[in-house]
Formats: structure tokens, C-alpha cells, sequence
């Protein structure tokens, strides 16, 4: 039996007083995946059939491995945030919560740390 | 996980027909939902056939009629019977609304009224509204000043009195919490558009002091955030406000104290 008031119920633990951070996160990758998306749809179309001497010699340029990975970081931070917000609408259960967004953490992480690796790959070898 | 399926003793089962139509007039059958915490029997939808000719043209009007003159167990809440109370707030052919301003005619076929949707029902259109209540409390939803009290009154500029437009005349009917699936899913700690927009409307206040330690109380993942913008809220409201939006303006507040 509950006995707890309903105000002590919505009371709960209070505020966490953070949320605006993950909302603006949310917007400024999404803005810059947009921008660094249509750089990597125009490098895909100027790259059609190109070689992989070609794409190497591309990739070599600093400034195209750059915007690459920067789009890697930016998309998979979003990717993250957005997956976050999903588990915590859907999953109820504190355990099965936690251990999802534990491992929604470590899948972004890996993402982004080996498609940045293979485009360091490509620029340097 | 969020449950999709009614549980056993939910699930919902055809009741009875009350009455016959008759040969003359204009006659509408309606739908309702009973349950009663008192037979320990499973939800159940019972029929009853109304001449609309010989009734108010509203949806609480046929309510009204059947429980005076054909099954007086029915049970529903009203009060103002014109759109001030927030009352009668009810599932009807499928959309959250008022009884008393949702006319019979509107609906074509049958006319299909339950409880409103994802709230624990305490009998028949009857849900139980502590928890939203309580989550107004929370809100504290009355001016908060630290300057004394003038002699006669707080003022406020005409201009800063219509930022209160759209607000002010929410009625708490709760309409537009409960057609909200993100409210559905969380409501224990989501506060869903009703009470986000009377929040909104004491931080909107031009004589309100508290206006930041009121955005702290709200800055939280589940309080605030879990608004996606689904917009079903302004869809529903009969009243034809617009939560989203001051939940919007909301999260603009949140960004804006901060860049
Ligand atoms: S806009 Fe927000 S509050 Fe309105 S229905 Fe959608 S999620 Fe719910
Ligand atoms: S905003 Fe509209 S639907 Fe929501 S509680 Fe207020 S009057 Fe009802
Ligand atoms: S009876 Fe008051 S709002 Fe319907």
C-alpha cells in the first residue's frame, strides 16, 4: 500500500536542473550534420567512379579529412543524444534503463572512434 | 516497457443494450463504457438509443437524459454544462473533449464516449484526477512576489496583460495531457501540456518575481523534456489553446538564460 501523498509522489526527487544542454546539443549537431552532410553528398558525386588511388590522394587533404570526421563526431554525438531520449521514453525499468544507456555510450563511442580511424587510415597511408 | 496490451482485467467486453429505438423521430445510439469498482467485473460497453428530438443538441445532453431516464447508474462528472469547469472532459468518436460543447450531430453513426484515455479509472466516465492535480500544485500556480505588496494593486501594462492571452483560459480539463502519448508513457514524472502551459502562463506573468527559480523547477529531463512535439495537445484542447506552443516558448526560455 502506498500511502504517500500524491504531491509527495510528483514532488519525487525534484528538479535535475539540467536538460536545456542536451535540447541545444540535439539542435547544433543537428545544423551541423546538415551542413557537413551535403559537403559528403557533393565528395560522394565528384568521387563516382573514381579510383582508389583517387580517393586516397582526395583524402590525403587535410581539410576533406577534417570535415569527414567532424561529421562522424557531430553525427554520432546525435545519434546518441537522440537514442538517449528514445530508451527514457520507452524503458520503465531503472536496471534494464541504465545498462541500454550504458551501452547506447560505448556503440556511439565505437562508432565514431572507428570510422574516424579509417579515414585517418586513408589520409595518412 | 511501455505496455501496449490492456492488462486481463481491463480488457473490455459487450455489455448491454438498454433500449430499443423507436418508429418516430430522430434516433442515435451511443456507446458507453461502464465499469464499476464494485462487481469485480471486467470494463464493459453498454448501448442505449436516444431521441435526438427530444434532447439537448449536446453530446452531455444525451448523458444527462439517459442517466435521468433510462440507467440512472451511469456516471459522469459536469457541472457549468458550458465549456467553464473543465468537467466533462471525455474520449467522444475518438478525440478527447468536452461533452457539453460537443454536439451530437458532429458524430455520425453511433456515438462512442469513454473515460479519458490512460487515466485509472474510479467509475464509468469518471477518471481519477489526484495525480494531475497534484502536478499543478507543483507548479505553484499563483503570484510569487518578494517586493511588498503595493496598497492596492500589482500592476501590469495592457501590453503585458495580452501575453496572458491563450493562457489564462486553459480550464485544467486535461484534454490535452491525456491525448499526449509521451504523457501516456511517463506522466509519473512528465508534466505533460496542461500543466507545462499554466506553468508558462505564471512565468509569462509581468508580475510574477520568481520567474527563474521557476525555470530551474522545470529544467528537467522528465518534468519538461519529454515533450517531443507531437502536437497532439493542440489538436485536442477544446478550448482551442495551444500548449505546444508555450512549451516551445518554454524550452526557448531554458535556452535562452544560458547563450
Ligand atoms: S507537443 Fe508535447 S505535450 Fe503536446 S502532445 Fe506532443 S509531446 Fe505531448
Ligand atoms: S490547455 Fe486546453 S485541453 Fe489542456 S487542460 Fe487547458 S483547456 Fe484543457
Ligand atoms: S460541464 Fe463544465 S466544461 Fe462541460
Amino acid at each position: 500500500m502506498n500511502m504517500r501523498t500524491p504531491l509527495k509522489n510528483v514532488r519525487h526527487l525534484g528538479s535535475a536542473k539540467e536538460g536545456a544542454d542536451h535540447f541545444w546539443m540535439q539542435r547544433v549537431t543537428a545544423v551541423a550534420n546538415l551542413v557537413l552532410g551535403l559537403f559528403l553528398v557533393w565528395l560522394i558525386a565528384s568521387l563516382a567512379g573514381a579510383d582508389y588511388a583517387t580517393v586516397k590522394s582526395t583524402l590525403a587533404n587535410p581539410i576533406v579529412a577534417l570535415l569527414l570526421a567532424m561529421l562522424i563526431v557531430s553525427a554520432t554525438i546525435h545519434m546518441r543524444l537522440g537514442m538517449q531520449v528514445i530508451i527514457e521514453d520507452y524503458i520503465t525499468r531503472e536496471s534494464t534503463k541504465i545498462v541500454l544507456l550504458l551501452l547506447n555510450n560505448f556503440f556511439a563511442i565505437l562508432v565514431a572512434s572507428a570510422s574516424v580511424w579509417a579515414i585517418l587510415k586513408l589520409s595518412f597511408a | 516497457m511501455v505496455q501496449l496490451t490492456l492488462p486481463k482485467n481491463s480488457q473490455i467486453t459487450q455489455g448491454k443494450t438498454w433500449n430499443q429505438r423507436g418508429s418516430k423521430g430522430r434516433w442515435k445510439q451511443f456507446s458507453i463504457y461502464r465499469w464499476s469498482p464494485d462487481t469485480g467485473e471486467n470494463p464493459h460497453i453498454d448501448n442505449y438509443w436516444i431521441n435526438t428530438d427530444e434532447c439537448g443538441p449536446m453530446v452531455l445532453d444525451a448523458l444527462i437524459k439517459i442517466k435521468n431516464e433510462i440507467d440512472q447508474t451511469l456516471t459522469f462528472r459536469r457541472s457549468c454544462r458550458e465549456g467553464i469547469c473543465g468537467s466533462c472532459s471525455m474520449n467522444i468518436d475518438g478525440t478527447n473533449t468536452l461533452a457539453c460543447l460537443k454536439a451530437i450531430d458532429d458524430v455520425s453513426g453511433t456515438v462512442k464516449v469513454y473515460p479519458l484515455p490512460h487515466m485509472t479509472v474510479i467509475k464509468d466516465l469518471v477518471p481519477d484526477m489526484s495525480h494531475f492535480y497534484a502536478q499543478h500544485r507543483s507548479i505553484e500556480p499563483w503570484l510569487k512576489t518578494d517586493t511588498p505588496t503595493p496598497p492596492i494593486e500589482w500592476k501590469q501594462s495592457r501590453e503585458d496583460r495580452e501575453q496572458l492571452n491563450g493562457l489564462y483560459e486553459c480550464i485544467l480539463c486535461a484534454c490535452c495531457s491525456t491525448s499526449c502519448p509521451s504523457y501516456w508513457w511517463n506522466s509519473d514524472r512528465y508534466l505533460g501540456p496542461a500543466i507545462l502551459l499554466q506553468a508558462y502562463r505564471w512565468i509569462n506573468d509581468s508580475r510574477d518575481e520568481a520567474t527563474g527559480q521557476r525555470l530551474d523547477d522545470l529544467e528537467d529531463p522528465f518534468r519538461l523534456y519529454r515533450c517531443h512535439t507531437i502536437l497532439n495537445c493542440t489538436r485536442a484542447c477544446p478550448k482551442g489553446l495551444n500548449p505546444a506552443k508555450a512549451i516551445a516558448e518554454l524550452k526557448k526560455l531554458m535556452v535562452e538564460r544560458r547563450v
